[in-house]
């Protein structure tokens, strides 16, 4: 029974992990731009929420579109007052660009809102839910569904759509989108936009159980990296997969071996996909 | 109205106190403080209390007179010159501690060292004064081993790993007295210097008390997810679980366990990420009943604790948890020896530390003094445990200091 638990926590956990990992999939994985303040775009998204609760005592319903929208105009602003300008440099430049972006927004964050820990208060979404002997929280169940939701609209959108056609398109090949009438900068600008708008929507949805704090982009991004790397650069689906692998797995390393070894076995295995599937696990080659 | 001559009388002594004004260049002390990382919260509530000590040493303080430097202004010994901290953020890093005690000596040309936070932090920055001839006063680390290194250079005023370990120990062995289980119990540590020292001299202590430790948990205190681990004690069911975190982690245990219905029978959180004010406010509710270590106690109206709590509180909004409070004495002990010492020497600032006499009314905390050993560990330091009842910590063993009633099966959130 713990066992399964355990692997319960996994999944929900993964699909947490492929929740922040979605808005990255989009930026790295399609504009081919590392966005090292992915991290601090989801700390954002926290601080949000918990302004809009405390401050506004407004409920998730508000406080996740509220993060969305913020977040997209944070993200189409970063396109044209940053990364527009950086992409033209080397490859050094995107990377500092990008790294410089995160201290700026994490310690404006710690200047305004201090270093202490806040959270909103616990079963926002209802008290814990006992189904089968299995304990399952709102909070992490609706960022499960959410993650899931995300996913499947942001793959409908670039597979299905006239806008997500000329998105790959820019992402493709830039010049040859602008030779058939595609302008590059508007494409990229609104994959930065619904970047960071599911990143968004995922920091208001993990503000619901975890702790906000201005450093705590650090503890999360990492992951996120490894999550869009294994599930192979711009697969939506596969930021999935590898989420939920990635979430199960620390789940039963944990449990079996010791917390201390999980992040080993993680990313033992991630060296091990790559190893055979460079381009990740749903990656085109 | 109610018409106070308070404010005349203290009139005159205000203006001697303009005339006494600190004078000459000031002396500076470096201070290595996590001001950013996840020990961030800490860190900068340390700050908030160091900067409070400049200002009460700087300015005359009669409230305070039965503490050193306090009646005064500045360093009376070194004809009245004031006291000037340069705070260095240490960022949660080993190296980068060392390299910020590295500059605040040979750039800021500090006279001294204090504080470090994390046990390991404490360890690297500690090294490079000893290397330079440098006094490092550290307030707050409680890894043994700082002060089996043999250095001549580090002094310590925080109870460390065997007083700690050995009131644990005898509170376990009085509650098998009364009747509880105590056979199985459970060490959940933060894998660096701390956890891993603590979680070590508790199991030894335990072991040569006759109790052993079935289980042991290390794990990385950044970590986003500890679920499995809390799974892995429901799964086990031991009598007592004893935590050892700090602040972001604690948090997150307690949540999880509210969240997977864990509730041990007896829940001990040692210190820093439970007694960090962050956890309380954050995570309080649902940790009822945790007990805690503590050498600071401010609920006596008139004392120094009771003083400092409230000139803390005005300062910050918050209560000084026993952590922020043992830096901060920390820190007045290196100002004290300071002035003792007559001079900005570092020699004489050390043989000063040597002849360290505090007693415990000369002091802001519980300790029964302070007096260093040959190591440089304060002989006189204590601690007492507490438990966690609202928001608020309160004093319950031993018995015989306490100011309210154990209350055991811990309740966590009922």
């Amino acid at each position: 029974m713990i066992l399964a638990q355990v692997v319960l926590n996994g999944f929900l956990m993964g699909a947490v992990y492929a929740l922040f990992s979605s808005g990255l999939t989009l930026i790295w994985g399609m504009m081919n731009v590392v966005n090292f303040a992915h991290g601090d775009f989801v700390m954002i998204a926290m601080y949000v929420a918990f302004v809009v609760f405390t401050a506004l005592h407004l409920g998730p319903v508000f406080f996740v579109p509220a993060a969305a929208m913020l977040l997209f105009l944070l993200g189409v602003t970063v396109y044209f007052g940053l990364v527009r300008h950086v992409m033209r440099g080397p490859m050094l430049a995107q990377i500092l660009g990008t790294f410089g972006l995160a201290l700026v927004l994490r310690y404006a964050t710690l200047w305004i809102f201090t270093a202490n820990f806040v959270s909103l208060p616990e079963n926002l979404l209802g008290d814990v839910v006992t189904f089968a002997g299995l304990r399952l929280e709102p909070s992490r169940v609706a960022a499960g569904i959410a993650a899931l939701a995300l996913t499947i609209g942001l793959h409908l959108l670039l597979t299905r759509t006239a806008l997500g056609s000329r998105l790959l398109a820019v992402a493709e090949d830039r010049n040859a989108a602008m030779l058939v009438g595609i302008r590059p900068d508007p494409m990229q600008a609104l994959a930065w936009g619904l970047g960071a708008a599911c990143t968004g929507v995922a920091g208001a949805l993990i503000a619901l159980f975890f702790y906000i704090s201005p450093l705590v982009g650090e503890s999360l991004a990492l992951i996120a990296f490894v999550v869009v790397c294994l599930g192979g650069f711009g697969s939506v689906p596969g930021a999935l997969v590898a989420g939920l692998t990635i979430g199960v797995v620390e789940s039963l390393t944990s449990f079996w071996i010791g917390p201390a070894f999980k992040d080993v076995v993680v990313f033992v295995l991630f060296l091990g996909v790559l190893w055979f599937r460079p381009q990740g696990l749903l990656g085109k080659a | 109205m109610k018409i106070t001559r308070r404010p005349l009388l203290a009139a005159p002594a205000l203006m001697l106190a303009g005339r006494a004004q600190a004078q000459g260049a000031p002396i500076k002390v470096g201070t290595l403080l996590p001001l950013t990382g996840v020990a961030a919260s800490a860190g900068n509530s340390a700050k908030a209390a160091i900067e409070l000590a400049v200002e009460l040493v700087n300015t005359p303080r009669p409230d305070l007179a039965s503490m050193p430097l306090m009646a005064t202004t500045g360093f009376p010994a070194i004809g009245g010159r004031p006291l000037e901290v340069v705070i260095a953020d240490q960022q949660g890093s080993p190296s980068v501690a060392q390299n910020q005690a590295l500059r605040l000596i040979t750039q800021e040309r500090v006279v001294a060292l204090t504080n470090g936070y994390q046990s390991g932090l404490a360890q690297t920055a500690s090294a490079i004064a000893e290397r330079h001839g440098i006094p490092y006063v550290n307030g707050e680390s409680v890894a043994t081993n700082l002060t089996e290194r043999g250095f001549r250079w580090f002094f310590r005023t925080t109870p460390i790993g065997p007083d700690i370990a050995a009131i644990y120990v005898e509170f376990l062995k009085a509650a098998r007295i009364d009747g509880r289980p105590v056979s199985k119990i459970a060490i959940v540590n933060e894998n660096t210097e701390y956890g891993t020292s603590i979680a070590d001299v508790i199991r030894r202590t335990a072991e040569q008390g006759g109790i052993s430790i079935e289980l042991q948990i290390p794990y990385a205190a950044n970590s986003a997810d500890v679920s499995a681990q809390v799974l892995q004690l429901k799964g086990a069911q031991p009598d007592v679980v004893i935590f050892i975190s700090y602040t972001s982690d604690a948090i997150l245990y307690a949540r999880t366990m509210r969240a997977q219905g864990y509730r041990p029978p007896i829940l001990i959180g040692d210190n820093s990420g439970f007694s960090d004010d962050n956890f309380v406010q954050t995570a309080g509710d649902i940790a009822q009943g945790l007990i805690n270590r503590s050498a600071f106690d401010p609920s006596r109206p008139g004392s120094n604790s009771f003083k400092i709590n409230a000139l803390y509180k005005a300062r910050t909004g918050r209560e000084m948890d026993d952590t922020t409070a043992r830096m901060m004495q920390g820190f007045l002990v290196a100002c004290d020896a300071i002035n003792r010492a007559g001079s900005t020497q570092p020699a004489a600032i050390q043989a000063a530390l040597r002849a360290t006499d505090l007693s415990a009314d000369q002091l802001m905390i519980g300790y029964r003094g302070v007096k260093f050993d040959d190591k440089g560990q304060n002989t006189k330091a204590s601690v007492l445990l507490v438990q966690l009842r609202g928001r608020e910590y309160v004093s319950v063993w031993p018995t015989e200091t306490a100011t309210a009633q154990l209350q055991l099966p811990y309740k966590g959130w009922e």
